[in-house]
């Protein structure tokens, strides 16, 4: 089969359109760049009648919304998940990876929980603390300016708190707690845990001209019509063409591998179109990756060269290693006082939690580096596919007969009805040299491109971490006068710990570092190997704090924008 | 008659069990009707996603028979009288034949649940479940839709389980139905500017607002105004 070559040279080749990718659409077209973007999956616009999910009803769907087709569930705006047919990956024997990939443009952030938390300056330069992982070679200061930058540009709402390590910001102003979460923070209270305003990325006020404010109907996951969240597409992909920049979208077309020429030097990528199953090759001047941490570790193994013999960048052999996730794991509670529920008013909200509880402890009196934060959720939710689902088990907790048909089962949906807490504990892993991801030379996907096999392992740091998380929770649910839901998770259970690749925070595989034998990328997210490819997703996050990593990921990524624009001004790349 | 009408008939013993659930019209027409069927779901699918569903809406699972028990149990878990809507109005049959074939699972726990329900009618009263008399029927049930909650979900009775199943089904089929979900009185899902609890809710269930918290809140009649900061990154606007 012929490769195709496209004869138009672009600039800037950007693999991806999540996060990352769309973060260097947007500042790289405005500089008058001409733009290739390269995306996996199909055109994805919330506005589009055809694809919106937004407003339906549970009825519209013959599923009610259950989640067989979309792991999610049908309203959720994630094309893919953890299994995508003819995308297979492997795991090595006792290691269980999850990776979730969605094949759409604006990948992820179309569907993900807005939850937009800057890192602190701890949480650069956490080997300082506690001697394990790395530091960053960057710290907060090289950072501020662009986050600044990224809650003016997108809009995050939250509070000022004057926090040592959760940093203030440019903040739209928060809504106001619904009422399962005021019993939130009053167990949190009872237990001496902190609680804040959450800060996420929807417009509860006016930000530009082009996108709407929050109208509060909570379904922030199935992505805003009115562009009133914060989605790669909507907030830069879009604004970036409609400002009038250079932004060709190649869309349904896999990236195979970065091409190189005699001197090393990347000259673009080589794609499958998914549409005619063909191998086309692009030319770019510059090569960004974007396309999610694994994805872009792939794209490099696979990029082997004469001059490149271990895979692009991979000099160091680091490429793949350090893939680390944030811990997770999750309880929920039945609260007597928030039964027999008034139905009479809206309390949709912003899809998502309206407080959160950051870190709040010193490591020095725990048995475990690094923190976690929690996040809640509750309320008088539209019903899906599950809504009714024993009906009265909680009569339990009253004696009462647990079981039955008819009518009276109506009078047990409406009195526990919103009735039930949950909450979910994130933190940050300590990342592992050993925890990777390579090339499994025994598996190609059905586009022909070796796929990837994940080795992965929590450590004693990461289960004792979980462990704490259950006791805080039990003691909040205590606190707030309610019952935990199921059992704790126990020794043999290694504390509930989700799957590695569960909280969908998949980091660390292409490191940053200023030494060139144990990092990937240098401080600006630019191969040491190679000056004109440039990494802007979380693959060259060093650690990943408790934080979730978009912002960080947003803010980098015009950090290495700007940076890619000063360098070929001084031509020098 | 279209199927929910037989259906219903069937329940409320207008029609002799054993009605064929397409014997009524001519197969042209049943086709016009599931062409009609399909066409109305429309919830932003793929391409992909749009065939698959196509796909599940044109097999049928259950046999007539199974259709019209599941009916009849459909109408014992949630039936309508004077005051509410039934099962069988919110067409949760249908949503359950759909469940079959969306989550296969459930194949072989309902199909054999059914036929589970009728030996032991058939044993107990010499009819099968659906023509049994309302007494009898609810004679059964009585025995299978207690579960004894100190016992494993896993290791309770398969009739126990099955009735379980088949009320998780009819519960969330009629609570996520647009009747049910007008009954349950959600006000959500559609546009509107949340700007907190009610005073008589809060004060229904003990709790308050902190009066610090709330001033940093939004002031919901300024949402439209362009957002501005000084350089410390306190709002102006």
């Amino acid at each position: 089969m012929q490769i195709i070559e496209t004869p138009k040279t672009y600039d800037v080749i950007i693999v991806g359109s999540g996060a990352g990718g769309g973060m260097a659409t947007k500042i790289l077209a405005d500089a008058g760049l001409k733009v290739a973007v390269v995306e996996a999956g199909p055109h994805f616009d919330p506005a589009n009648p055809d694809q919106q999910t937004q407003l339906k009803w549970p009825y519209e769907s013959p599923r009610r919304g259950a989640n067989t087709v979309r792991h999610f569930g049908d309203f959720d705006t994630a094309y893919g998940g953890w299994e995508i047919e003819g995308e297979p990956y492997t795991n090595e024997d006792g290691s269980d990876f999850k990776w979730f990939r969605s094949r759409m443009l604006g990948g992820r952030t179309n569907h993900w929980g807005r939850i937009s938390l800057r890192f602190g300056p701890k949480d650069f330069k956490r080997k300082d603390q506690d001697g394990l992982g790395d530091n960053w070679p960057i710290g907060y200061d090289d950072v501020k300016p662009y986050y600044d930058k990224v809650d003016k540009l997108i809009g995050v709402f939250g509070t000022n708190e004057g926090l040592p390590n959760d940093p203030d910001g440019f903040f739209l102003p928060p809504p106001k707690p619904r009422l399962h979460e005021l019993f939130y923070i009053k167990g949190a209270k009872g237990a001496n845990v902190p609680v804040i305003p959450s800060r996420m990325s929807m417009l509860t006020k006016k930000i530009n001209n082009e996108r709407g404010v929050c109208f509060y109907c909570g379904q922030c996951s199935r992505s805003c019509s009115v562009y009133a969240d914060f989605s790669s597409g909507s907030c830069l992909i879009f604004p970036a063409q409609k400002n009038g920049g250079q932004v060709d979208l190649y869309v349904n077309c896999m990236v195979r591998q970065v091409t190189t020429n005699e001197e090393g030097k990347a000259t673009g990528v080589s794609y499958i179109n998914k549409e005619d199953r063909k191998e086309y090759q692009l030319k770019g001047k510059v090569v960004v990756l974007a396309a999610s941490a694994c994805s872009s570790a792939r794209i490099l193994l696979n990029s082997k060269s004469r001059q490149h013999p271990n895979g692009l960048g991979n000099s160091s052999d680091v490429v793949g290693r350090y893939l680390h996730d944030s811990t997770g794991s999750s309880r929920a509670a039945f609260v007597p006082d928030l039964m027999n529920r008034e139905v009479s008013y809206n309390e949709d909200g912003v899809g998502g939690m309206h407080v959160y509880s950051p870190w709040w402890l010193d490591n020095k009196k725990l048995d475990f580096p690094r923190g976690y934060h929690i996040e809640v959720w509750g309320g008088m939710g539209m019903p899906s596919y599950g809504f009714g689902f024993n009906p009265n088990d909680f009569n339990r907790f009253f004696g009462l007969t647990v079981g039955g048909y008819g009518n009276g089962l109506r009078k047990d949906v409406k009195k526990y009805y919103g009735s039930v807490l949950g909450f979910g504990g994130r933190g940050e892993s300590i990342p592992q040299k050993s925890n990777y991801c390579e090339i499994d030379n025994s598996k190609v996907d059905e586009f022909g491109i070796p796929v990837l096999k994940f080795h992965y392992k929590w450590t004693d740091n990461e289960i004792k971490q979980v462990k704490h998380m259950h006791d805080t929770f039990e003691e909040i649910i205590h606190h707030m006068g309610g019952e935990a839901l199921g059992d704790k998770p126990t020794e043999a259970q290694n504390h509930g710990i989700a799957p590695p690749g569960w909280i969908i925070h998949e980091v660390g595989t292409t490191r940053m570092g200023d030494d060139k034998k144990t990092s990937v990328v240098n401080k600006y997210q630019q191969l040491h190997d190679v000056d004109n490819v440039f990494i802007v997703d979380a693959g060259p996050f060093v650690s990943q704090a408790d934080k979730n990593p978009t912002w960080t990921i947003l803010a980098l990524s015009w950090r290495t924008s700007d940076y890619i624009i000063e360098q070929l001004k001084q031509q020098n790349i | 008659m279209d199927r929910r009408k037989s259906l219903k008939s069937i329940v409320l013993g207008g029609v002799a069990g054993g009605l064929a659930i397409h014997g009524c019209k001519p197969q042209s027409e049943q086709k016009l009707d599931e062409a009609v069927k399909i066409k109305e779901y429309d919830y932003g699918r793929t391409p992909e996603e749009k065939e698959y569903d196509e796909e599940l809406l044109t097999e049928q699972f259950f046999n007539t028979h199974e259709m019209e028990t599941i009916a009849v149990l459909c109408d014992l878990i949630l039936p309508s009288d004077e005051t509410y809507k039934g099962a069988l109005d919110a067409e949760v049959p249908d949503f359950i034949e759909f469940m079959a074939k969306d989550h296969p699972p459930f194949q072989t726990d309902l199909r054999g649940g059914l036929m589970w329900i009728d030996h032991k009618s058939n044993t107990d009263y010499g009819a099968e479940f659906k023509t049994a008399t309302k007494d009898q029927q609810k004679a059964i049930l009585d025995e299978i839709a207690y579960p004894d909650i100190e016992v494993q979900e896993v290791k309770r009775p398969l009739e126990v389980n099955f009735f379980s199943l088949m009320r998780n089904l009819t519960m969330t089929g009629f609570y996520t139905s647009k009747i049910g979900i007008e009954e349950l009185g959600y006000k959500g899902n559609m546009p509107n500017v949340w700007d907190g609890v009610p005073e008589a809710v809060l004060a229904q269930h003990g709790v308050s607002y902190d009066t610090k918290w709330v001033e940093k809140c939004v002031d919901q009649s300024k949402r439209g105004i362009l957002a501005q900061w000084d350089e410390q990154g306190n709002l102006l606007t």
